[in-house]
């Protein structure tokens, strides 16, 4: 192994910047490994734990930025570690974000004080700076009054109830900390799905979950009134469901809602308590997700849904009044279904492994709660269900394995895996080199701030895992016909490669498992 | 539940972070402005959320600042000779720029200086006698900023200098500084030939006493209206003080003639008003100390009162801080220079004279002086971002002193230093550059950064005085 590094005193990029130039460093041929990150304690002990935490970074401040490179030879590390010096300096050749090079000659906005004078109506701050900063820009907004969408994680969880105290004291929205999506007066705030406007409001402390209600409410031709975020950690006892009850009460008043989805990863038992409570308080139909099934006592409106495809389903056929049944609601990829058994198996005998590659927390929360009603088993993950089953990295587990290639282990130095896809590539190849493992599920994220053809990404090496081993490759697609980018084709080009695409992810588990099953029993 | 504002308007956003977000809701047509956010520049986040505690305490006391540097009105009221009147001045202490400097720690230029001012003492027969005097102990090396004082460059003030004497009218707190020696060969950038000193010598036996006459006779010269006029053409009063000069001169002149006792003497002095274009400059210096010093002492305020240079180190004082200095290394300033120099000779940055920076004036309003664009890239617009820039880490803006290229608005007032820290950005300043080796004297002029350091120092001390009520 041969290595380079190098250390930029007092500059500062954000993330995002260093992990697109860490993203251009590994294109560069020879390069094993390579990252670009700010040097804080919090990041250095992430390099530290894979590996990268080359020679010197120790001395670095928090405020520098350390380069590091894996190579074949010195050569490559060294002229590497020179290019991305140059990158940071000047920017990626080619690259598109004029904003950088723009704001070097105009007169920068440096704070919310200045763009309060520039915008003096603004009524949100979205706010996605590194987490223990977020915490200050996001007392500011609020004090200034303004509602705050927090993306930033590594926030304190007594910092967080402090804000959404402070921000209730004041009648504002404070959507996270960790917040990565929300659709306000059908505006979609960070990664978030271009859906109709109509009368189904969802609050959700569970991001992708929110996307794929959203999405799959539109596709039914449903609209959403509102969809606000509120952190995963609301249903918590330490936050004490704050946002979660807020947002329902404001949607339980708000004219434009005639349904209500609530989405929560199981929350603290008291706060169930109070869902019911505030649920009680309405005549509206309330739509209970929460990702693991669940008996609701009296509320006669609130609808239990254990998946969120039922959800988004059950939300649509109260909104629009169908009493159809609930069959002609629920055949959704009604070309896979029918045709279960016509899927091809792989021949190789020891291929009878599942493995999921999820971008998304919720999504991957959600298959191991299907996978576990399904097979009375846990399968493994880097989130897993039951602690006893977690596993590290891509590698080494044998087994059924769901991960979330979103969480922290995975994402350090690189972009998300909605948006890089390359871990998911090299992952599939992979997985085609090894003898046991016959099905891959995979969710594609669209919408802003996804990659924008990902089907371009994938599609290739689908096609050589598919003819090649005869893997099923099972895609959920998450997004919309409005979406940047272009779903007809995303599906298309994936069936093409000999992907089985469904637009509902309990769809695709439920396949995935069935062949499993198959691949069991044969 | 009712959200503010959520329901009955559309959404307009403040970005703070990811520029694609951003990029989305334009898309969108959603109102967005993009916030080019940098981290705060401290690694100290506990001083950082002090402050943050204290915010409402520290913004009323700013705000009594701000009042009273607004209400300053600088007189120009005559001169003395420095031992007469500067508070604590005796026959053994040696004023110099900037924070305090021990002589093994001075740089060339303030060495040079400190020799020619020995040697117009009379202190010492040559060089190297003034050297081992100085360098003996035997002086005692105190910043002007402590006694009421400035001065440019090595901004050295011995017992017999005269000085001129300002007063605020508000207030009615003094300043003091010598008079400008003009260009070429001068004590301030550390020259100490016999041609320094012989001018020296003409300073005070002619200039002096001419100028104190005719000042007096007209019964003092509001200098701060004279800056008010002077930014309007073509001044920063920092590195260009054509215009202002020029005012002076035609108040002084008619004066100079009615007082005076030798014609010729008369005519020289004239002259040499005329034949210095930086003359106002050591007068607009003591009228930004006698504004600023006059809210000394303001308990809990973060307003930088004083940043000044001794060639080593570059310190502030706040208001809310009492006398702490706060330092850190000073920088070699990006420079024009002179033909035959390059930065390889140049001094870090020196001199008293950021003391019209923490006015408002210089680097802050650079945008109303198109003439010296050259030294910030030679566009009139790179002017106005320089300036604009400011009002990002200043509490107000000058009700009195206004920029015409910005519609007269006012020029950025008021460092905050909990301001430079969150928007990760110091002051700019305008300033001369004195060769390194004494005796040489300035090789250019450009634009310096201040160091950050200073300012965190700062924030910390202001976060500690407040940590113990």
């Amino acid at each position: 192994m041969h290595s380079a590094s190098a250390i930029i005193k007092g500059k500062y990029l954000d993330s995002v910047k260093l992990m697109l130039i860490s993203k251009q460093m590994r294109l560069q041929s020879g390069v094993t490994d390579a990252v670009a990150i700010m040097a804080t304690p919090e990041n250095l002990a992430i390099l530290q734990a894979t590996g990268m935490n080359l020679r010197g970074f120790d001395a670095a401040d928090p405020v520098d930025i350390c380069i590091g490179v894996i190579a074949e030879s010195d050569v490559i590390a060294s002229r590497v570690v020179d290019l991305a010096e140059e990158w940071i300096v000047t920017g990626i050749p080619g690259d598109s974000d004029r904003a950088l090079k723009e704001s070097a000659t105009a007169n920068k906005v440096r704070n919310i004080d200045s763009a309060l004078k520039i915008m003096p109506e603004a009524n949100l701050a979205l706010i996605s700076v590194a987490g223990k900063y977020a915490v200050r820009e996001a007392r500011r907004a609020l004090l200034k009054g303004l509602h705050v969408m927090l993306f930033s994680d590594n926030v304190g969880i007594e910092e967080e109830k402090e804000l959404k105290e402070l921000a209730l004291s004041r009648g504002l929205l404070m959507m996270g900390a960790d917040c990565g999506t929300a659709i306000i007066n059908g505006v979609p705030l960070a990664f978030a799905n271009q859906v109709r406007r109509g009368n189904i409001g969802i609050v959700s402390a569970a991001g992708t979950g929110l996307q794929e209600v959203a999405c799959i409410i539109h596709n039914k031709g449903c609209g959403i009134s509102q969809a606000f975020g509120t952190g995963g950690r609301d249903g918590k006892k330490a936050i004490g469901g704050l946002m979660l009850m807020a947002c329902l009460q404001y949607l339980i008043s708000d004219e434009g809602t005639k349904v209500i989805v609530l989405i929560s990863k199981v929350p603290d038992p008291e706060i169930i308590d109070k869902i019911w409570e505030v649920s009680a308080t309405t005549n509206k139909p309330v739509v209970v997700n929460l990702l693991v099934p669940f008996n609701p006592p009296a509320p006669a409106n609130v609808h239990p849904a254990p998946t969120l495809t039922q959800a988004a389903v059950l939300a649509c056929r109260l909104a629009s009044g169908d009493q159809s049944s609930w069959g002609s609601w629920s055949g959704l990829s009604n070309d896979i279904y029918p045709n279960r058994k016509l899927i091809t198996l792989p021949q190789e005998p020891k291929r009878i492994h599942l493995r999921a590659l999820y971008s998304g927390g919720t999504l991957c929360y959600e298959a191991q709660v299907i996978y576990h009603q399904k097979m009375g088993d846990y399968a493994w993950s880097n989130a897993p269900l039951e602690p006893s089953c977690r596993v590290g990295g891509l590698a080494e587990t044998e087994g059924d394995v769901i991960l979330d290639l979103g969480g922290d282990e995975f994402t350090v130095g690189r972009l998300h895996p909605m948006i890089d896809y390359a871990l998911r590539v090299k992952a599939i190849e992979d997985i085609a080199k090894r003898e046991d493992i016959g099905i891959i599920l995979l969710d594609v994220v669209l919408g802003f701030g996804s990659h924008p053809a990902p089907q371009e990404e994938l599609a290739p090496v689908i096609s050589k895992v598919v003819a090649g081993h005869g893997i099923v490759v099972i895609c959920t697609v998450v997004g919309t016909d409005a979406d940047p980018q272009n779903r007809p084709e995303v599906i298309a080009t994936l069936k093409a490669s000999g992907a089985i695409v469904t637009d509902s992810n309990a769809e695709a588990c439920e396949i995935a498992l069935s062949v499993l099953n198959t691949l069991r029993r044969s | 539940m009712a959200f503010k504002n959520l329901k009955d308007s559309d959404i307009q956003v403040i970005n703070i972070g990811l520029k694609s977000f951003a990029g989305t809701l334009r898309t969108m047509n959603t109102p967005v402005v993009d916030v080019d956010w940098q981290p705060p520049a401290t690694a100290d986040l506990k001083a950082l959320a002090v402050l943050d505690h204290h915010q409402e305490k520290i913004d009323r006391a700013n705000e009594r600042v701000l009042e009273i540097i607004q209400n300053g009105k600088p007189l120009l009221i005559g001169l003395d000779i420095a031992r007469n009147v500067i508070p604590g001045m005796h026959e053994n202490m040696i004023l110099h720029a900037g924070p305090p400097v021990t002589w093994d720690r001075m740089c060339g230029t303030m060495k040079g200086a400190v020799i020619g001012a020995l040697l117009y003492e009379g202190k010492g027969r040559t060089k190297e006698e003034a050297e081992s005097l100085a360098a003996g102990g035997a002086f005692e090396f105190v910043p002007c900023h402590e006694h009421d004082g400035v001065g440019p460059m090595a901004g050295i003030i011995s017992p017999s200098m005269p000085v001129f004497i300002l007063q605020n009218q508000t207030y009615g707190n003094y300043a003091f500084c010598t008079q400008n020696e003009g260009l070429g060969k001068v004590l301030r950038y550390g020259a100490f030939q016999p041609e320094v000193i012989a001018k020296l010598k003409w300073m005070e036996q002619v200039l002096y006493p001419c100028l104190d006459r005719a000042i007096r006779s007209l019964r003092g010269i509001d200098i701060g209206h004279l800056i008010t006029q002077a930014l309007q053409m073509g001044d920063e009063v920092h590195n260009r003080n054509r215009a202002g000069t020029s005012l002076l001169f035609r108040q002084l002149a008619p004066a100079l003639i009615r007082t005076m006792q030798e014609a010729e003497d008369t005519a020289k002095v004239l002259e040499f008003i005329n034949g210095n274009d930086h003359f106002l400059l050591n007068l607009s210096m003591p009228a930004a100390k006698a504004i600023l010093d006059a809210a000394k002492g303001i308990e809990h305020s973060s307003i930088v009162l004083t940043m000044a240079r001794n060639g080593t180190d570059f310190g502030i004082r706040l208001a809310g801080t009492g006398d702490d200095w706060f330092t850190g290394k000073a920088m070699i300033p990006d420079a024009l220079y002179f033909p035959g120099y390059s930065k390889a000779d140049a001094n870090p940055d020196i001199g008293d004279s950021a003391i019209t920076e923490t006015a408002g004036w210089g680097g802050f309003a650079i945008a109303a002086a198109p003439a010296i664009v050259q030294f910030i890239g030679g566009k009139a617009s790179d002017a106005m971002r320089y300036t604009l820039s400011m009002y990002e880490i200043c509490a107000g803006e000058s009700g009195r002193y206004q920029i015409p290229a910005l519609d007269f608005r006012g020029t950025p007032l008021g460092i905050d230093v909990r301001k430079v820290i969150d928007n990760n950005l110091t002051p700019f300043i305008d300033t001369g550059v004195a060769h390194k080796d004494p005796g040489i004297g300035q090789i250019g002029a450009g634009v310096v950064q201040a160091p950050m350091e200073p300012f965190n120092l700062a924030m910390r001390g202001l976060a500690d005085r407040l940590l113990l009520e």
